[in-house]
């Protein structure tokens, strides 16, 4: 059958023609590297953006209409973490801040749903003014006795609305408002007045954070050296300081990264074993390559083409199979909105080094191997 | 000796003198075992049509193969076309500028097309698009191959594959031309044409051929004919001379 399409223009053309040449000839093994490298950037991208998307919420929690967080010093976990009425009562007075605002998190059980995040807040607290407020009224927030306040998403899996009686932890309660927030762990959590979220988890007197909003933003590292000077069971960091300082989102992207690299070098082995496997089934061809004036460097260069065709088609499958799976797990009802994926450029930026370093790391074998074939021995034994 | 000048393609060459010079070539395999080559004296002047005749395992592709730099002797002096096939820089540029292979098997890339496969020596010499589609189309032209330049290898027959191998060595206007067997694989009649094409074309380009035969048919046609037996070169002569 004559060729419908003509050999390319330039030499570099020429040289990637003859890559894709030979991946179009093994289809399944370039399916295959394919197949490897997609699934690491699938795993990568779903995992990170998921983490990110995490992190990014939490912030948003801490983050709101604030500039600092004050917490208790040395906590491995902000739900671990104390601040006493005393403590905030202190921070209240003093002269830099404008508000200072406690927040209690706590964690509940309801029926079909183990784990649910609750608030314990005051009720002039900018996340409940600010929300949009689907039933109740943010007026009423504390007034009513064995209330509870459920973010949207809650009441949905919950099934509940206004004035209904709803099982929280060993507790029942009648649903007192609903507020819906764009932030997923506060659309899919559930808010208690403080007082009452103290009790509920034995904690009275304490709250987990307290954000604070100065009066003037630029003095926040005075109100740093004076939390530390007269409050030392506390620290106090600004809110861009705490977001890349907070060990927990910490062991997050390292996790993240770790479980997505060993999604790579999985992918890794498989472009190597491709790119092998091609070697080894075309030594004779090699040597004709050499035998036409190919230098090793030329021959390398074209198993290193083809392992960065293979990372490229992995990496647009992968970003495909990744994409979907963001958006069913997104739409899932299972997660309760918990995932709100965040696709960051960095993130994007890292995921295509790693699959491209990594699949012309896979191919450094085979490309030696090949430059290396003598040709004389190839067409003599082959 | 005789003064050396540098020719187009950066190689040099005696003025007047021979294209391939080898002295007390020798080569063995297997660790010293097995002597293939037992000190080989070669000369070939540019222009020539030289035979090396021998049954199989005489040791002709080997001396073949040292020729093209394809494989290093383990001892005596060899100079081809003013390189030292020895090193490994001198090799990858007479492969790529002053030498063409011609196999028993065409050793065509399947998979494809004609035209790619004659790209290809071109492509390793960076020699431009339309340098390389006016070889092509040259040479396919005078072999009869020009209606198949868009046929893969695996869709044209035995002789035309040959013929299309042929193509290929000459794409880089090589010096020298080496034909291990070429006619090896084909019918009797195809033998004819592909080793009358080969011998006509070296001719009008003044191509310089070493052709390694068995068949003592195509030898006698050659300018001259070496016997190479158990390593060694026994005669030579002109058609039955040998």
């Amino acid at each position: 059958m004559p060729s419908p399409v003509g050999w390319p223009q330039t030499g570099f053309m020429r040289h990637l023609a003859l890559v894709f040449v030979n991946l179009r000839r093994h289809k399944l093994r370039a399916l295959i590297g394919v197949a490897g490298i997609s699934f690491g950037v699938a795993a990568m991208l779903t995992i990170l953006s998921i983490v990110n998307g995490a992190i990014g919420m939490f912030e948003r929690i801490l983050a709101v209409d604030s500039h600092c967080l004050v917490f208790e010093r040395n906590v491995s976990d902000l739900f671990f973490s104390s601040v006493t009425d005393e403590q905030v009562s202190k921070l209240r007075k003093m002269d830099l801040v404008s508000e200072a605002q406690p927040l209690l998190f706590g964690l509940v059980s309801t029926p079909g749903h183990p784990i649910v995040t609750c608030f314990g807040v005051e009720a002039d607290n900018p996340r409940l003014t600010k929300a949009k407020w689907v039933a109740g009224r943010p007026e009423d927030f504390g007034l009513i006795a064995g209330g509870i306040w459920l973010g949207g998403r809650a009441a949905e899996f919950l099934g509940v609305k206004l004035g209904q009686k709803v099982e929280i932890g060993r507790g029942e309660f009648t649903v007192a408002g609903i507020l819906s927030t764009e932030n997923g762990f506060e659309d899919g959590g559930v808010f208690l007045p403080l007082p009452e979220a103290q009790k509920f988890f034995h904690r009275e007197g304490i709250a987990s954070i307290v954000a604070i909003k100065l009066r003037d933003q630029a003095r926040a590292a005075e109100f740093l050296k004076i939390v530390a000077a007269d409050l030392p069971g506390l620290l106090a960091l600004e809110n861009r300081e705490f977001n890349q300082s907070y060990t927990q989102f910490q062991i997050l992207h390292f996790t993240a990264w770790a479980v997505g690299i060993c999604a790579f070098l999985l992918g890794g082995l498989g472009v190597a074993n491709t790119m092998l496997l091609s070697v080894f089934s075309r030594i004779r061809e090699i040597a004709v390559l050499r035998v036409c004036g190919f230098s090793p460097g030329q021959v390398s260069a074209l198993i290193f083409g083809e392992a960065a065709a293979i990372a490229t088609a992995g990496l647009v499958v992968g970003f495909l199979l990744g994409g979907a799976a963001l958006f069913v797990l997104g739409h899932a009802p299972q997660f309760q909105g918990y995932v709100q994926a965040v696709i960051k450029p960095s993130m994007v930026g890292g995921i295509i080094a790693t699959s491209l370093v990594t699949a012309l790391a896979g191919a450094i074998y085979p490309a030696r191997f090949a430059s290396r074939i003598q040709p004389a021995e190839a067409l003599r034994y082959e | 000796m005789s003064e050396l000048k540098f020719d187009s393609k950066g190689s040099t060459r005696s003025a007047g003198g021979p294209l391939v010079t080898g002295r007390g070539l020798r080569k063995t395999y297997d660790s010293g075992r097995v002597e293939v080559l037992a000190g080989v004296d070669l000369d070939v002047a540019a222009g020539e049509i030289v035979a090396l005749w021998g049954a199989s395992g005489s040791g002709k592709s080997t001396l073949l193969h040292l020729l093209g730099g394809l494989d290093v002797p383990d001892a005596g002096e060899l100079t081809v076309c003013g390189m030292d096939p020895r090193n490994e820089a001198h090799r990858i540029l007479l492969r790529r500028a002053h030498l063409g292979f011609v196999f028993q098997l065409h050793n065509l890339i399947p998979d494809l097309t004609v035209e790619e496969n004659l790209s290809v020596p071109a492509l390793a010499n960076g020699t431009s698009r339309a340098a390389t589609r006016a070889r092509i189309l040259e040479l396919t032209e005078s072999v009869g191959i020009g209606h198949r330049l868009g046929h893969r290898i695996q869709d044209i027959s035995g002789g035309e594959r040959q013929r299309a191998a042929i193509c290929r060595a000459l794409m880089n206007s090589p010096q020298l031309l080496l034909a291990d067997e070429p006619t090896g694989s084909l019918d009797e009649t195809t033998a004819e044409t592909v080793f009358g094409l080969l011998r006509d074309l070296a001719r009008q380009r003044g191509v310089t051929v070493v052709l390694a035969t068995h068949e003592r048919r195509f030898a006698e046609q050659c300018d001259r004919m070496l016997r190479v037996r158990q390593g060694r070169i026994e005669g030579s002569g002109s058609g039955a001379t040998a």
